[in-house]
């Protein structure tokens, strides 16, 4: 139970590298754009791969009617996202500390776990309703007007997860070193559990 | 039966296959440089990068080209001693005072010999210095913003053509003067140029963190042309040499007068000799008058200072710091290799090629074996000095350059050829031709303790039949050699802008690496900028109308401007406030007198525009910057000069 518990305190504290990498990360390449701009996604705020990126991805943008790239303070996701993920961690941290004193059981590791995937998938779901807003809720006067087929405006929604053509750009989005981070971390307190309920079987079948 | 049979098929196949071969190697065409793959060695594939940059001089252009090797493609023209529309460079209000002069502002310049900064007898590419030859000047370019950021007149100066080469630290650039001239400039007989004149050599120092330039010291010669010259490296570090012709000292029909003399001199300048002389109090300071502009990154603009005196040092006065290598028949390059030892002398005139010794010439300064002085400075024995002789390579040795290896290159104008030949045994060991008569060639790494002795190209005065006929007036032509191999092989012809002279080249890596993609907008500091929207207004003076306007794709701010009178002095002070490479804007206005602007990403220039007629008249984006570059437009309305239309501005909406 020791070690399960340790690997559960190492889980949660991997969740701290949100704070310092970005979560998500999205690349947009296009012909005149052989370095493609980029976007991380913080926690905490959107940040340009390079510079400038946030402002050139704007000033294309403005052609399609897009809105600007949110500021931190214009959404409420990036004052609670990091309070939310400090508190998991420390939450994490103190049933791996209680579970080493064996004054919790294994079974609260898999708690944890349900409620960081639940909050994970709130949190993308979120995310991922940003993303159609911001490709999709366009500026009536824009400058360049495309449709679908059908006569619908065209979204220029980024792919939540993956690879996707937006006229000219070629669109990349991907988990980042936080995000991997937080995946391994909550993958550690999996094996936690797994651990403390392998010690907790064999203590009670010897 | 069967095992004939099959080896028979077996033959058959093999000979169809050569012959299969024999139709490749005939459909590749009968040109040597296919079959020789020599065109793969200048291939570049598209999207991939040249090894090397190649600064070339543009001559009567006044500006410097930046060529990529061995492809020979021209990437950028950089506007240096030019006024230069396509920017705005020398009309811009910020790039006027860049070509300002004693003289006033000079609209052109000859530029001649650039040469890269070193650190330690190896090129650095912080800066390439070029010379002006005809209002002599030395400009200094930045190799991170390929601008022109200084440029610096020489006083005392004429013909400014033993210039700009760099010590090994880049401690000095120096300015030697192709005509000597009456010191002070005075009203004389020109008859009384012999035992009158005087000829410059000028040694600029270089701040080691900024560029700066700074006139350290004159050295007053007496009245020869000091046509080019070489800094000692290694173990000669501390000398320059100059070569001379005209030791005759006509001031009238020179290519007869000025050629009498069987020898002239190279001239052996100790000026680590000197510089302790003037650090200690020595020289003195004389009345001048000449120009120092300096143009600062973060205003975007020149300023222009006059400056009043020049130290200057009579040669006479510092024992052991000059003296006269005897070289036949008017030498013209003055190239010293890279070890520092041999001094070469190319005597234009001569059958043959002399080459000195610099441990020699020690030798006989220390026993004092001197064959005479010239106005005071000793004049050592031809033969005390000299190293070797390469015997008739070629007829009219210009300029000699090295690869590192022990071997060097001579240009030779009249039998237009470069002839390849080995220091020390002074054998020749190839000669290729060039189409035609060849001036300047260089090695990448040129002057400098380390050359890239990979490619060498040489540049021609004379075209001809090279290329598709242009009329009377050709661009010149250069060929690129592959000197890694014993012989020479040719690999490329191509045609360079103005008139080339000397080019300064390198492996790319450094320059690469360190090119600069935009202005901060956050670090621009012109008094005029306007960094946002709302910055932009328009500002009365009198008849002075300022206009802080901005640029981005795909408008200018403000676009509607009203109450501008004819008689006015209108600036438009244009920021470009992109932030992403590559994307400039152009302005011009119709019916101004002056260039269009090209502001680069974060810079601001400005351009006068003084309306002569009452009207209503565009402005317009000059670079297609977008898909709605052809809506980059405004007006501006121009009413009579008794109107009383008041100044306003707007965007987007329609002025009140």
């Amino acid at each position: 139970m020791k070690k399960a518990s340790i690997i559960m305190i190492i889980g949660s504290l991997l969740l701290l590298g949100l704070f310092k990498f970005p979560l998500w990360n999205i690349m947009l390449g296009a012909p005149q754009y052989p370095d493609p701009l980029g976007m991380n996604i913080h926690i905490d705020g959107i940040k340009g791969v390079s510079e400038f990126d946030l402002q050139n991805i704007d000033g294309l943008n403005h052609y399609i009617g897009m809105k600007t790239i949110p500021k931190a303070e214009e959404m409420w996701e990036f004052s609670v996202f990091p309070k939310v993920i400090l508190g998991m961690a420390l939450l994490g941290v103190i049933i791996g500390l209680l579970g080493y004193l064996n004054k919790v059981s294994y079974k609260y590791f898999l708690g944890w776990f349900v409620l960081m995937s639940v909050l994970g998938i709130l949190g993308m779901y979120d995310f991922n309703n940003w993303l159609a807003d911001y490709g999709g809720n366009l500026d009536p006067h824009a400058i360049i007007k495309v449709t679908n087929p059908d006569g619908s405006p065209m979204s220029y929604k980024p792919p939540l997860i993956g690879f996707k053509k937006l006229l000219n750009f070629d669109v990349t989005s991907l988990p980042h070193t936080g995000g991997y981070l937080m995946f391994i971390g909550m993958s550690f307190t999996l094996i936690a559990f797994w651990l403390g309920r392998k010690m907790s079987l064999k203590k009670t079948t010897s | 039966m069967k095992n004939i049979l099959t080896s028979s098929i077996a033959m058959l196949v093999i000979l169809l296959g050569f012959t299969g071969c024999n139709n490749g190697n005939q459909s590749g065409g009968k040109s040597g440089a296919l079959s020789n793959n020599i065109a793969e060695k200048v291939y570049v594939a598209p999207g991939e990068y040249d090894s090397h940059y190649a600064f070339i001089s543009g001559g009567y252009s006044g500006n410097i080209t930046v060529y990529g090797l061995p492809s020979g493609r021209m990437f950028k023209e950089i506007p240096v001693f030019s006024q230069f529309a396509t920017s705005g460079y020398g009309y811009s209000e910020e790039t006027k005072p860049m070509l300002n002069t004693s003289h006033g502002f000079v609209p052109w310049g000859d530029s001649h010999h650039p040469d890269i900064s070193q650190s330690k007898g190896e090129l650095d590419g912080r800066w390439v210095f070029i010379n002006e030859n005809n209002t002599p000047r030395i400009a200094r370019i930045s190799l991170t913003t390929f601008e022109t950021e200084e440029i610096i007149e020489v006083p005392n100066s004429a013909g400014n053509h033993s210039s700009s080469f760099v010590t090994e630290n880049t401690e000095y650039v120096v300015a030697g003067t192709r005509f000597s001239v009456p010191i002070p400039q005075r009203d004389m007989p020109i008859k009384d140029y012999k035992g009158n004149f005087q000829g410059a050599l000028s040694f600029i120092s270089v701040a080691p963190e900024t560029g700066n330039m700074d006139i350290k010291f004159q050295v007053l010669m007496p009245g020869f042309n000091y046509d080019l010259s070489h800094p000692g490296r290694g173990k000669s570090h501390g000398w320059f040499f100059f070569t001379t012709y005209n030791t005759e000292e006509a001031s009238t029909l020179l290519e007869v007068n000025a050629s009498q003399n069987d020898k002239d001199f190279i001239a052996a300048v100790n000026w680590k000799k000197i510089e302790e002389y003037v650090n200690n109090g020595g020289g003195k300071m004389m009345p001048a008058n000449y120009a120092h502009n300096l143009y600062d990154e973060h205003t975007h603009t020149a300023t222009s200072t006059i400056k009043k005196e020049v130290r200057v040092v009579n040669p006479i006065d510092v024992p052991g710091a000059v003296y006269f290598i005897p070289t036949p028949k008017s030498p013209h390059g003055c190239d010293v290799d890279p070890s520092g030892e041999y001094i070469v002398g190319n005597g234009k005139l001569s059958a043959n090629l002399t080459v000195h010794s610099f441990t020699k010439m020690l030798d006989a300064i220390e026993k004092e074996k001197f064959a005479g002085e010239a106005y005071g400075i000793p004049i050592l024995n031809f033969e005390d000095v000299l190293a070797g002789v390469v015997e008739q390579p070629g007829l009219g040795p210009l300029h000699t350059e090295f690869d590192g290896k022990g071997n060097a290159y001579t240009t030779f104008f009249i039998s237009s050829e470069v002839v390849k030949w080995k220091i020390g045994t002074w054998e020749v060991i190839d000669r290729k031709p060039t189409y035609y008569s060849v001036g300047h060639l260089t090695i990448p790494g040129g002057n400098s303790g380390k050359p890239q002795g990979k490619y060498m190209f040489a540049m021609n005065k004379i075209t001809k039949d090279r290329y598709l006929p242009t009329g009377p007036e050709m661009e010149h032509s250069a060929q690129l050699y592959d000197i890694s191999g014993d012989k020479m092989e040719l690999l490329l012809d191509f045609p360079t802008h103005g008139e080339p002279h000397y080019a300064a080249a390198m492996e790319a890596s450094i320059i690469k690496e360190q090119s600069q993609k935009i202005y901060k907008l956050a670090d621009n500091k012109h008094p005029y900028a306007a960094k946002s929207d709302a910055d932009t207004k328009v500002v009365r003076d009198g008849n002075e109308v300022h206009i802080y306007m901005t640029t981005i794709r795909s408008h200018f701010s403000p676009d509607n401007i009203e109450g501008v009178k004819v008689g006015d002095k209108v600036y438009f002070h244009v920021t470009n406030l992109e932030q992403d490479f590559d994307v400039p804007h152009g302005f011009a206005v119709l019916g101004q007198n002056n260039s269009e602007l090209l502001i680069m990403p974060g810079q601001t220039k400005s351009s006068v525009w003084e309306p002569k007629q009452v009207g209503v008249w565009p402005f317009y984006c000059t670079d297609f910057c977008s898909a709605l570059h052809q809506e980059m437009q405004g007006y501006i309305r121009v009413s009579a000069a008794d109107s009383d239309v008041p100044i306003k501005w707007s965007l987007g909406e329609d002025i009140e």
